[in-house]
């Protein structure tokens, strides 16, 4: 064996060749621990340069005040209340349950709520605050300021809360401002802004549509704080940027007062500046006070919102849509004198109109009648007549031209634009080919043709100037409007015959209370049920006070005023109004006369709303109560402002 | 050697160049410890510096000790050690979640820490007992492993993988300094690269976490990487010069965690940077050269094995958490000796240099002597 022969010299030999092995290796660890510290501080030093500082600096928010919208007087319609609300700071709060306890029992939170501060305690961590509660009055305020000592962690502050001072007038207009949901914050890459307490964002209307310009720039605190997230001290600042205002060519003064005498109808009015193309109203009622949105709206609030079948959830201007009823005959009357129709040829009403086996009627007997006395006097016959004659092919573009079906360039959520059929489109949508029938009904609204209030006003409005004229929300004058394909002469007999719809026509009760201004309008019915031939043989069709409110018929209006040289068009939609000339044309004439003479026009609403039981606010904390009382909840406490 | 009149003899004797060179590892340590106090030196400096003082003066008792009483009570000592750490599993003190204490009352004992130096020098004595011959025979071999293997067994038990690891590595490089044939140890590596899937499997799930983390630690930066992630983040920060004294954000906001103990480093090299990094690697370095060189110039085969075998383990233990910190290694819980605040590592470190400082003194004094 070697190992015999291993002896001590062998083994000295061995150590000190072993020693250099070993030294060597001592040697070159030691090497790669200065190469590697080089690779880490020298080669790498900007890459943890970096995540040293990201580690040490961070960036509180501070989010920016949003901007006002304002009418087209700069009179405001969304704008910031300063209001006072309470958070908690969880890296600084100490005996939780105490503190808890002792704002539940100053701020008087319901147990869901403390439920829910528990939970974004537990999730929170570090610096970010949790909201405790928002929109306090300020005595609470002050109760909690005072015992601040004894409530480590709590911060008590001013924000701004989003108000709109004509309340629900304005609801479906603007819409209204809550804070993020989780998809909201994932959807803008997890922007730090949105969950910092007391920021809202638009959630409907205008808040949402203008939601970019509105927000702003927010500021940035730079803080230096440690691993548990204390704050050691703060570094510059970069300042926040409040939002743009937005101007709109709403006249608020109007669109309240339009929204006001609405009253208790459910429906919408739409009133356009005819020179510019300026919306200047268009509320839709009921509504919701998007006030009371922008604190959090309560679960039972949101119910009984829901429940209602008047739809105040839904803005009727864009939304809805309604058969035209016999507001499409002006537009019609247009067609038929495109198609060479003369106004003069008269045509003989009984009545009824058999086509077929099946009988049209008429809401009278008219007798003989003109293209002129059928829109006065909303004879169906005539427009069954020359429809049939004319043809759709000069009816359908015509209703497109005036705006049916057309989707407006406006900063609206949502717009739903209807139908105007067509044999191409009765094709696709039905499968069958254009019969007779089809061009009957459409000759009077019903049938297939939807539209809504917004398209009937711009209808309206374009009849009124002669001019392509296109609505806005925003925006001041572009450039001249082109002129309606259309002739003249054409318009101007229109024009006449609508003027004297309100002095001897269907809406003559719509006529407005001045001896210089008159107004020119059209009435409209639109069905909602079928009349069968067995109702019209029993006695005749049953009238819409014996019918259940959903049954009724939608009363319109459409109209312009002057007559000559216009001014203003407006139309409006009643849900289950009954009769155009009923409901519908008394509203539009109100608006009118308050556009011509805010006295005389805030007169009658006086008058109207007291005959409805009080104004607005009042209807609605009434309407609250019995809500309440119905669903067994304690009625509110007064409101805390 | 500092050779005046007025210096007397004992004190002129001192390897005078070695405590300047130990001392300046340890200002470096009070001076980062007082940093990572946010620049106070209290909690840690005041206490460390007590502490290396105390052993210090150990050291230089210890160096006083001669060779030979060193060799007679290697043994007894590595065997009180080893019932020491058979204690510590029967009234073991819980802490850190880890059995490593024993309390005597006026001081906590971590026997352990004992069995770094005690494995070396039981080690060399065993080599210095047995006959050339036998060295690379079954009889130089099992009874070595058995001694290493024992005392590991009961330390990774407690568990504590990094002082085990370090007891079986100082053990070994014993051995291959000894003259055991080279293919034990190539064929120990061999199996080692196929043993090392086995003993994770068998880990403690702490233990196999950092083993992963290690391999990945930006997996879970937030969670268990952490450690190494923002251990990195900080000496990466450093750059060449570093953030300046008392300017280390990572260690003064708190995002180095144990930055006064197991990563000490980071913190100073975050404020010193590459350059006062570079520097403590070669300090140590230089003082394991010192050692290493005592080795060379022992007259006796004890000396020379027990003298490489405690510089090893000071290099070892540098080494291991250097390369902890700087991610290269697995967290194991190693602290930079002399640097970390805390007396053990100190006392182990102190114990090998007063050993070394005894085996110098005595060859020099030989030497001058003959």
């Amino acid at each position: 064996m070697k190992a015999a022969r291993y002896t001590g010299a062998h083994q000295a030999l061995t150590f000190s060749r072993r020693m250099l092995l070993v030294g060597g290796a001592q040697l070159a660890v030691g090497g790669a621990l200065i190469t590697r510290l080089g690779y880490l501080a020298i080669a790498q030093n900007a890459h943890y340069k970096l995540l040293s500082e990201s580690n040490r600096v961070q960036l509180i928010p501070v989010p920016p005040r949003r901007g006002w919208i304002v009418d087209r007087n700069d009179k405001p319609i969304a704008i910031n209340r300063s209001s006072f609300r309470v958070d908690i700071i969880p890296q600084q709060l100490e005996d939780r349950p105490r503190v808890i306890e002792t704002l539940a029992s100053l701020l008087q939170l319901p147990p869901d709520e403390i439920e829910r501060i528990e939970r974004e305690l537990d999730a929170s961590h570090g610096f970010r605050p949790v909201s405790v509660a928002d929109n306090i009055p300020f005595d609470q305020y002050a109760a909690i300021t005072v015992r601040l000592p004894e409530l480590p962690g709590v911060a008590p502050s001013r924000a701004f809360a989003r108000y709109y001072p004509a309340g629900s007038a304005v609801g479906q207009l603007v819409g209204y401002v809550g804070s993020a949901s989780t998809q909201e914050y994932e959807a803008e890459n997890k922007n730090p802004l949105l969950i910092i307490p007391g920021v809202k964002i638009g959630k409907e209307g205008l808040e949402k549509t203008f939601e970019k310009d509105l927000r702003g720039e927010p500021g940035g605190q730079r803080v230096e704080v440690t691993a548990r997230g204390k704050l050691v001290r703060e570094l510059d600042a970069k300042p926040d940027r409040s939002g743009k205002s937005i101007k709109l060519t709403i006249d608020a003064d109007l669109h309240d007062y339009a929204a006001r005498r609405i009253g208790e109808n459910s429906g919408s009015i739409v009133v356009i500046d005819v020179p510019t193309g300026d919306i200047l109203a268009m509320p839709s009622m009921p509504s919701f006070d998007p006030n009371n949105f922008s604190d959090g709206i309560s679960r039972n609030e949101w119910k009984m919102l829901s429940d209602n079948d008047h739809l105040p959830l839904v803005d009727k201007v864009t939304e809805s849509l309604y058969p035209s009823g016999s507001t499409i005959k002006p537009l019609m009357s247009l067609a038929l004198l495109k198609a060479g129709i003369d106004p003069r040829t008269r045509v003989f009403c009984n009545g009824t109109f058999p086509l077929g086996n099946h009988i049209f009627h008429c809401d009278a007997r008219h007798g003989s009648v003109a293209m002129d006395d059928a829109i006065i006097r909303s004879c169906d016959v005539y427009f069954y007549t020359m429809s049939l004659r004319a043809g759709v092919e000069y009816i359908a573009p015509m209703a497109r031209l005036m705006g049916f079906q057309e989707k407006f360039d406006l900063p609206l959520a949502s717009q739903r634009f209807g139908t105007v059929p067509d044999p191409e489109w009765m094709q696709r949508r039905y499968h069958r080919a254009w019969q007779a029938y089809d061009t009957i009904n459409m000759s009077i609204g019903q049938g297939n043709v939807l539209v809504n209030p917004l398209q009937l006003a711009v209808m309206a409005a374009r009849i009124a100037s002669g001019r392509m004229l296109q609505p806005r929300l925003t925006g001041s004058r572009r450039s001249q409007m082109p002129d309606l394909a259309v002739s003249a002469k054409d318009l101007e007999f229109v024009r006449e015959a609508m003027g004297q719809v309100t002095i001897r026509g269907t809406a003559a009760a719509a006529r407005l209370p001045f001896d210089s201004i008159a107004m020119a309008g059209k009435t409209g019915t639109a069905q909602v049920r079928r009349i069968t031939m067995g109702e019209r043989a029993s006695g005749g069709v049953r009238s819409n006070e014996s019918l259940a409110w959903r049954m009724r018929d939608h009363s319109l209006f459409v109209g312009f005023a002057p007559v000559e040289n216009p001014r203003y068009a407006a139309a409006a939609v009643i849900e289950h109004g009954g009769f155009g000339a009923q409901v519908a044309a008394p509203l539009v004439r109100d608006v009118m006369t308050y556009l011509f003479d805010k006295p005389k026009g805030l007169a009658a609403l006086a008058a109207y709303e007291g005959s409805i039981g009080g104004s607005l606010d009042q209807r609605i904390s009434q309407r609250t109560a019995a809500w309440r009382a119905a669903n067994g909840l304690p009625p509110l406490r007064s409101d805390p402002t | 050697m500092i050779s005046s009149a007025i210096i007397p003899q004992p004190l002129a004797r001192l390897p005078w160049k070695l405590i300047f060179i130990v001392f300046g590892i340890c200002a470096i340590g009070l001076v980062t410890l007082y940093s990572a106090a946010g620049g106070s030196w209290r909690p840690w400096a005041m206490k460390q510096g007590i502490i290396i003082l105390i052993f210090f003066g150990l050291a230089l008792a210890v160096s006083w000790i001669p060779e030979q009483t060193v060799k007679q009570l290697t043994f007894p000592a590595f065997i009180g050690i080893l019932i020491m750490l058979v204690a510590v599993e029967a009234i073991g003190f819980v802490g850190k979640g880890a059995q490593r204490w024993v309390d005597l009352g006026v001081i906590r004992l971590q026997p352990s820490e004992f069995m770094k130096p005690a494995i070396v020098l039981t080690l060399a004595r065993f080599y210095d007992l047995i006959p050339a011959s036998d060295v690379r025979r079954w009889r130089g071999l099992w009874p070595a492993g058995a001694l290493i293997m024992v005392p590991a067994t009961l330390i990774l038990v407690q568990p504590d993988l990094g002082t085990a690891m370090m007891v079986m590595l100082s053990g070994v490089t014993v051995m291959f300094l000894a003259g055991l044939p080279m293919w034990y140890f190539l064929s120990a590596a061999g199996v080692a690269a196929v043993a090392g899937p086995i003993l994770f499997a068998t880990m403690h799930d702490y233990q196999r976490k950092r083993v992963l983390i290690f391999l990945n630690p930006e997996n879970d930066p937030l969670g268990a990487g952490y450690h190494i992630s923002q251990s990195k983040i900080a000496i990466g920060s450093g750059g060449f010069w570093g953030k300046g004294f008392l300017n280390g954000s990572q260690s003064h906001l708190n995002y180095l965690p144990e930055g006064h103990t197991d990563f000490v480093y980071a913190t100073m090299v975050e404020e010193w940077g590459w350059v006062g990094g570079a520097l403590l690697i070669l300090a140590f370095l230089m003082v394991v050269r010192w050692g290493m060189a005592v080795a060379r110039g022992a007259p006796t085969r004890f000396g020379q094995l027990a003298a490489a075998g405690l510089s090893m383990t000071i290099f070892y233990y540098f080494s291991v958490n250097l390369m902890m910190v700087m991610g290269l290694a697995p967290v194991v819980g190693i602290p930079l000796p002399l640097v970390s605040f805390g007396g053990s590592a100190v006392m182990t470190v102190m114990l090998c240099l007063g050993v070394l400082m005894g085996l110098e003194r005595q060859q020099r004094t030989r030497t001058s002597l003959a």
